[in-house]
């Protein structure tokens, strides 16, 4: 069947008359308006999901990735003869803005989350920690690696790659699945509107025999079932749109150490995503309606 | 205006109708007869279009049905006022909606014809019953509107199918008078129906010509009508 947008997008123009031809009808309705709801509230959380997602991934990406931190393991008299050599190194290497040391009350900190406030950090054999912020172009890794060990062989140098890339694969993956439910969706959106519009159709059956009577083209009739469904699925969606907003809101916003979760929202230009359901919602309906008023046209000639 | 060449129609394995020839003349006030079952209202649904002969040709307006796709059928239905014994209306509608029904999907502004259709309602005697819903009319005022539906575009012909069959005497009359006025006004008439009292009275008031569906052929009827 050969889809014409023309003819569509006329399809969506206001006719009285046209629509009052086809009468209402309960259960479709109501079908249509439900599945739209759902749909688009599970779109709003689908897109959320995305977009933090691709925050998350942006930011392990490309903040994480200019800053390393170098340990010092060493015997409690070395380390800092070992810390001082490892400074010189990094201070004196291409690449690298800053190094500076990571100090008790720093690391206190850090373990704080895990072992809370009465923590005797002062009893643990902790290494010796260097914060080192690059350049954008960063540094010569593997030339950094030979230096230290020639110069401060307690030194091991951690540039976050090892762990920093499984989870930015993880995050995008996330994201990718958040734009695949987001498909599957609006596929699902689809499907339910045609089950529908089928139904609304084959029951109408006796009202488009009176139509092709009186000398209806299928254009009209297809254009009364097709506004129809379009503006049953554009309110429905429009409604589990401002819910999903609502239930997004509900989401408490936490701390940085709450991290993903609580970052489940939508920002800047995320909420034009969100703008876009219903009005999709509407032209997915209309597109699947046409297609099965075609059908079922063809089944009843 | 009609015509007829050597048609055919099978249908799920036995042929229904066949040879069928007939020129439906301007003008002209034709019956249809023949026992239920004969393929009467399979003959109309030919005529106009809503079913393809499996075999000859179908001419409407000098247009082959056969080559027409079903929006250019459409339009030329929309010359042509059928009547169903059943009416066929659409029930959530009142009776002035239902009668306008043929200007709304041709696109024109059925408020401009306003002043027609309640003529139009005047003529069939349905004025006092316009905003009632179909099934609150009796079987004559249902006939009746689907009467007014079908010259509501002041169509050429018009095809009727046992339009009396659910309605008595009286109403009957009332019904063929004005199918005789519509003739007389030029418009060509074809009905089919097994009603042969319907026939003789027509044959009292206009000239007609009576034709029998038999064997699957169509004849013409005899002088004992």
């Amino acid at each position: 069947m050969k889809f014409d947008l023309r003819a569509t997008a006329q399809m969506l123009r206001f006719d009285e008359a046209a629509d009052r031809v086809v009468p209402p009808t309960g259960f479709t309705a109501r079908l249509t308006v439900f599945s739209a709801f759902a749909m688009a509230f599970l779109a709003v959380f689908a897109i959320a999901l995305s977009l933090a997602a691709g925050r998350v991934a942006t930011q392990w990406g490309e903040d994480l990735a200019r800053s390393s931190t170098v340990r010092i393991s060493a015997p409690a008299g070395e380390t800092a003869l070992q810390t001082e050599a490892a400074l010189r190194v990094l201070r004196t290497t291409p690449g690298i803005i800053d190094a500076q040391p990571i100090t008790l009350a720093e690391q206190r900190a850090l373990l704080e989350p895990w072992f809370g406030t009465d923590l005797l950090v002062d009893d643990l054999p902790l290494p010796q920690l260097i914060d080192i912020v690059e350049t954008d172009e960063g540094y010569d890794s593997a030339g950094l690696r030979l230096r230290l060990a020639a110069e401060a062989p307690a030194a091991v140098l951690d540039d976050h790659a090892r762990w920093r890339q499984p989870l930015i694969n993880a995050a995008t993956k996330l994201r990718l699945l958040g734009w695949a439910a987001i498909l599957l969706i609006a596929t699902a959106t689809a499907a339910m509107v045609t089950l529908a519009a089928n139904a609304a159709l084959a029951a109408n059956a006796q009202v488009i025999a009176v139509l092709r009577l009186v000398g209806a083209k299928d254009a009209y009739i297809a254009s009364a079932f097709v506004r129809r469904f379009a503006l049953r699925a554009l309110t429905g969606a429009a409604f589990g749109t401002l819910v999903g907003i609502f239930a997004l809101f509900l989401i408490p916003t936490g701390s940085d150490a709450a991290g993903f979760l609580t970052g489940l929202n939508i920002q800047g230009w995320g909420w034009l995503w969100i703008l876009l359901i219903p009005p999709t919602s509407g032209l997915v309906a209309l597109v699947a309606t046409r297609f099965a008023a075609a059908r079922v046209l063809e089944e009843l000639a | 205006m009609i015509e007829l060449e050597n048609v055919a129609y099978s249908y799920g394995g036995g042929e229904l109708l066949t040879d069928m020839t007939l020129t439906v003349q301007p003008g002209s006030f034709h019956f249809l007869t023949g026992p239920s079952g004969s393929g009467k209202t399979t003959f109309l649904k030919l005529c106009y279009g809503a079913l393809q002969a499996t075999a000859g040709h179908v001419r409407l307006f000098d247009r082959d049905v056969r080559g027409l796709s079903r929006d250019d059928v459409a339009v030329l239905r929309r010359k042509v006022g059928v009547v169903h014994q059943d009416c066929q209306f659409l029930d959530h509608l009142p009776v002035t909606e239902n009668v306008s029904l043929p200007l709304a999907v041709s696109g024109q502004d059925a408020d401009h014809a306003t002043a027609d259709l309640k003529e139009l309602l005047a003529w069939v005697g349905l004025t006092s019953r316009a905003e009632a819903f179909p099934p609150e009319l009796s079987g004559g005022e249902r006939q009746r509107a689907a009467l007014a539906r079908a010259v509501m575009m002041s169509p050429d012909v018009i095809l009727a199918d046992e339009p009396t069959g659910n309605i008595d005497w009286d109403m009957s009359k009332r019904l063929l008078t004005l199918l005789v006025e519509l003739n007389r006004m030029g418009k060509t008439i074809l009905v089919a129906t097994h009603d042969l009292s319907l026939i003789r009275a027509a044959k009292a008031q206009v000239q007609t010509r009576v034709l029998r569906i038999s064997n699957r052929r169509l004849q013409t009827a005899g002088v004992d009508l």
